[in-house]
């Protein structure tokens, strides 16, 4: 009788098959919709933290490096895998990739940096983010610099929001003699 | 011959023990699903333990919280000499969206030395397996850092930075002008 069991234990193993995956030996992909390691984009990212602002455990920062450097680090430690940045992004520039196997002995290997040229603002010296549909940022990435109030005017009116208003305002600007605290 | 015929067959057969220190139980119920048939473990000679003096490594889930952190660290010290120790998930690693809250030590970093980190909310079980594997050196690590950049300049702008920055007394006062460039790499 004991054996009879053990016979029939066999056959009915024997019918089911081997289920056991070769895993670590045969790659394995993630199933659609998962999400694994967010990955940047440096071609589209505009620089506007908003994936800073938003990401619950904090493991993106975003720091100035000087007037036309901006570093974003990914700390990918901490990272719940939520996806809110790749939605909140405007610029579609993080993708949730399925990528899942990211196993290390070092934190450091799972970190992304991206250094993200901005434009520096001409009132305070400091970065803000380069629109890139705006004609007027495009030449200024070029390295034209429009101190000239004469070129200015001239600029003015071929940007994207002319206004006849707005030209007034620009035809009479000038420029603060001492900045306010 | 034969002494590496015992190698390979004795070196190699890690058996581990499950430490949970707070977790809410989503990695708990991933390693438990590695020990299952379909992710057959046994094939590497893993075993789960129920005592730590009998284990060769330890599974740390959760960010440590403060009520486990001598748990813990008795934990660790129990294990016999040749130990590893693998976070698994984002609390362990780095302590998760808890890195920084009253309760929590913040990750199994700080309380106990890790060997191999395994991310993920909560990961995989085939990226336990994988882990697991890197340490037996079964597979290779796939990982490494990135980074990229959207302009190449002429001149070092961040020696440049960095001259502004110390020049600046400002910063000096401040004593912020070691870490504001390395992001805590150092």
């Amino acid at each position: 009788m004991w054996l009879w069991n053990k016979i029939k234990q066999l056959a009915i193993s024997w019918k089911s098959g081997v289920v056991t995956l070769r895993y670590p030996f045969e790659p394995r992909l993630a199933p659609a919709g998962f999400r694994g390691q967010p990955i940047w984009d440096h071609t589209r990212c505009i620089g506007c933290a908003g994936c800073a602002n938003h990401c619950p455990a904090r493991t993106i920062f975003l720091r100035d490096i000087c007037q036309e450097i901006r570093v974003l680090l990914y700390d990918s430690s901490r990272c719940t895998y939520c996806g809110r940045c790749a939605d909140l992004c405007p610029e579609k520039a993080i993708t949730m990739s399925d990528r899942y196997e990211l196993a290390t002995e070092n934190k450091q290997d799972i970190t992304q940096t991206v250094e993200l040229f901005m434009m520096t603002c001409q009132r305070c010296g400091r970065c803000y983010d380069l629109e890139v549909k705006n004609s007027l940022d495009k030449l200024h990435s070029l390295g034209y610099r429009y101190d000239s109030l004469e070129v200015r005017k001239v600029i003015r009116q071929n940007t994207a929001d002319f206004s006849p208003e707005m030209l007034e305002k620009t035809v009479i600007y000038e420029r603060p003699k001492q900045l306010e605290k | 011959m034969w002494n590496k015929l015992v190698d390979k067959a004795f070196l190699r057969s890690v058996w581990v023990y499950h430490c949970n220190s707070g977790a809410c139980n989503g990695c708990d119920i991933e390693i438990l699903n590695v020990l299952t048939p379909y992710y057959d473990v046994e094939r590497f000679g893993i075993r789960l333990v129920g005592s730590p003096r009998h284990a060769d490594a330890i599974l740390l889930s959760g960010a440590v919280t403060r009520p486990t952190l001598p748990l813990v660290k008795k934990a660790y010290q129990a294990v016999p000499a040749p130990k590893l120790v693998f976070a698994i998930g984002s609390c362990a690693i780095g302590g998760g969206c808890w890195y920084d809250t009253y309760n929590v030590t913040g990750g199994g970093d700080k309380a106990i030395p890790i060997n191999y980190f395994i991310p993920g909310c909560p990961p995989r079980p085939e990226a336990i397996i994988y882990g697991v594997a890197l340490a037996l050196g079964l597979v290779d690590k796939k990982v490494a850092p990135v980074e990229l950049k959207q302009m190449e300049f002429p001149v070092d702008m961040y020696r440049q930075a960095k001259l502004l920055e110390t020049n600046n007394i400002i910063y000096k006062l401040l004593g912020e002008e070691d870490d504001r460039l390395t992001f805590g790499r150092k």
